[in-house]
């Protein structure tokens, strides 16, 4: 049976794996390719790296933190932070990574979408949609929420249901939807929105942000209709274990891979 | 020496960095003579069926089906497995090379396609290429086509209906999921192959 995904994620910055909370106040949590091999031992079904200065300040290379991670690493790997274009995404495939992620640059022009998808593969493009809630009038029970970009900052005026239907149309591959309002918190998913996009489009939707208890997860995948779920902080620091995950996961009837 | 097929259908570099982790030497060609010589032969790729055309186009369908009357190993990954059957839907009039009898078609549509993700791999019978790796086991799969269960297949995936998750025929071996992208399951797989 196709099994749910549990992804870990490393928030990268200049080689460095941080964290912060809702995309600022960063502080290190160690080396990519250390945390990288220790999560897919531990049980991780797919790697993300995100190089998160990648959109405002001057990007150093991506590559060699790439190559590192890629070496010992034999589950999927999915790289992004500043990937704006078919080149920037064959240096990376190049270095050993197996998918990348695009946020802004897709936003800016979606073209480069269908582009990357040609070149390297549907399966290989993972449309990043980074969205926050719009406050609604008493009444109105329509789920509106805003696709932002540049880490965070940019409001883009877009309807986040109707950019993931874009998206897919353009050849994404999959869509990582992070919650803005979440992420960070350790509240729990945005699972209402989760849901919205999961029922729009027939690609795979990984949830991320706000991941703090197993209850999330369970949560995520039941209401949410995930079909996998990233987190960062709460593996990194070892909060969460990702086989005693898994394993509730299972007990809670979730298909999971398990034991790997 | 591991001999990888490149005829520009996606990404090799995870492929030979899985095999030069098992400790094994590794060449890139697309040079039809270098592969009628090679003992190890893979075929990676991913995308669309219609890319082995280019297989046929560089002299390589040739290059590989002399490799292999010959008594080279070969390994199909993904499309590259999907080759190995007689044609696909995905791409009318385009001819695999007809080892195995059958048609690759897409998933139908009462299931969520493409199928991405870990699912089970359980073994049929013995196979040389499943040798030593538990039954079942979690693998990688990234399509939208699959071959049907046939004669040759070793190694079965529930997804709506069972498919072909591995076959295995004489020194022909294919998998549909990614073995370099398949933990510990897909390096034992890889192991095996390199030390027939």
């Amino acid at each position: 049976m196709l099994t749910k995904r549990i992804i870990a994620c490393l928030d990268c910055h200049a080689g460095r794996v941080v964290k912060g909370v809702q995309f600022v106040n960063l502080c290190d949590a160690g080396d990519p390719a250390e945390l990288a091999r220790m999560h897919a031992e531990n049980g991780a079904d797919e790697i993300v790296l995100l190089d998160i200065t990648a959109t405002h300040e001057a990007r150093k290379t991506l590559v060699d933190t790439v190559l590192r991670t890629a070496r010992e690493l034999f589950v999927p790997f999915t790289v992004g932070g500043g990937i704006r274009s078919l080149d920037d995404a064959s240096a990376v495939f190049d270095a050993g990574c197996d998918k990348i992620t695009i946020n802004s640059a897709a936003v800016a022009n979606s073209q480069v979408i269908t582009a990357i998808a040609k070149r390297f593969g549907s399966q290989a493009v993972v449309l990043a949609i980074d969205a926050k809630r719009k406050s609604v009038e008493a009444g109105n029970s329509k789920l509106e929420a805003e696709v932002y970009v540049s880490g965070g900052r940019k409001p883009t005026g877009l309807d986040a249901i109707e950019w993931a239907k874009e998206v897919e149309s353009r050849g994404a591959g999959e869509i990582m939807l992070t919650s803005m309002d979440r992420d960070g918190t350790r509240a729990g998913f945005d699972c209402e929105l989760t849901s919205a996009i999961a029922g729009t489009v027939s690609i795979p939707v990984i949830a991320s942000g706000g991941a703090g208890s197993v209850q999330h997860f369970v949560e995520v995948f039941r209401e949410g209709h995930a079909d996998a779920a990233l987190a960062a902080s709460v593996f990194h620091f070892g909060i969460e274990s990702i086989g005693e995950l898994k394993q509730q996961l299972q007990n809670e009837g979730i298909p999971m891979r398990w034991p790997i | 020496m591991i001999t990888l097929v490149d005829y520009r259908a996606g990404n090799l570099a995870s492929v030979r960095k899985a095999f030069e982790h098992l400790g094994c030497e590794t060449a890139i060609t697309e040079d039809p003579d270098v592969v009628r010589r090679a003992r190890h032969v893979v075929l990676p790729g991913v995308g669309h069926f219609a890319a082995t055309e280019q297989l046929t186009k560089a002299g390589l369908r040739d290059a590989v089906a002399e490799a292999v009357s010959q008594g080279a190993n070969f390994l199909g990954i993904c499309v590259g497995m999907q080759w190995m059957f007689r044609d696909s839907t995905e791409a009318p009039g385009v001819d695999g090379l007809g080892l195995i009898e059958g048609t690759v078609e897409r998933f139908p549509p009462d299931a969520k396609v493409p199928h991405v993700g870990w699912n089970t791999l359980e073994s049929r019978g013995q196979s040389r290429i499943l040798h030593n790796v538990p039954s079942p086991s979690f693998v990688y799969y990234t399509h939208s086509y699959r071959a049907p269960v046939v004669t040759e297949t070793v190694g079965v995936t529930e997804y709506g209906m069972p498919f072909s998750g591995v076959v295995e025929k004489a020194n022909c071996f294919g998998v549909q999921f990614h073995p370099e992208k398949s933990g510990p399951a897909g390096l034992k797989i890889l192991e095996n192959f390199a030390k027939l």
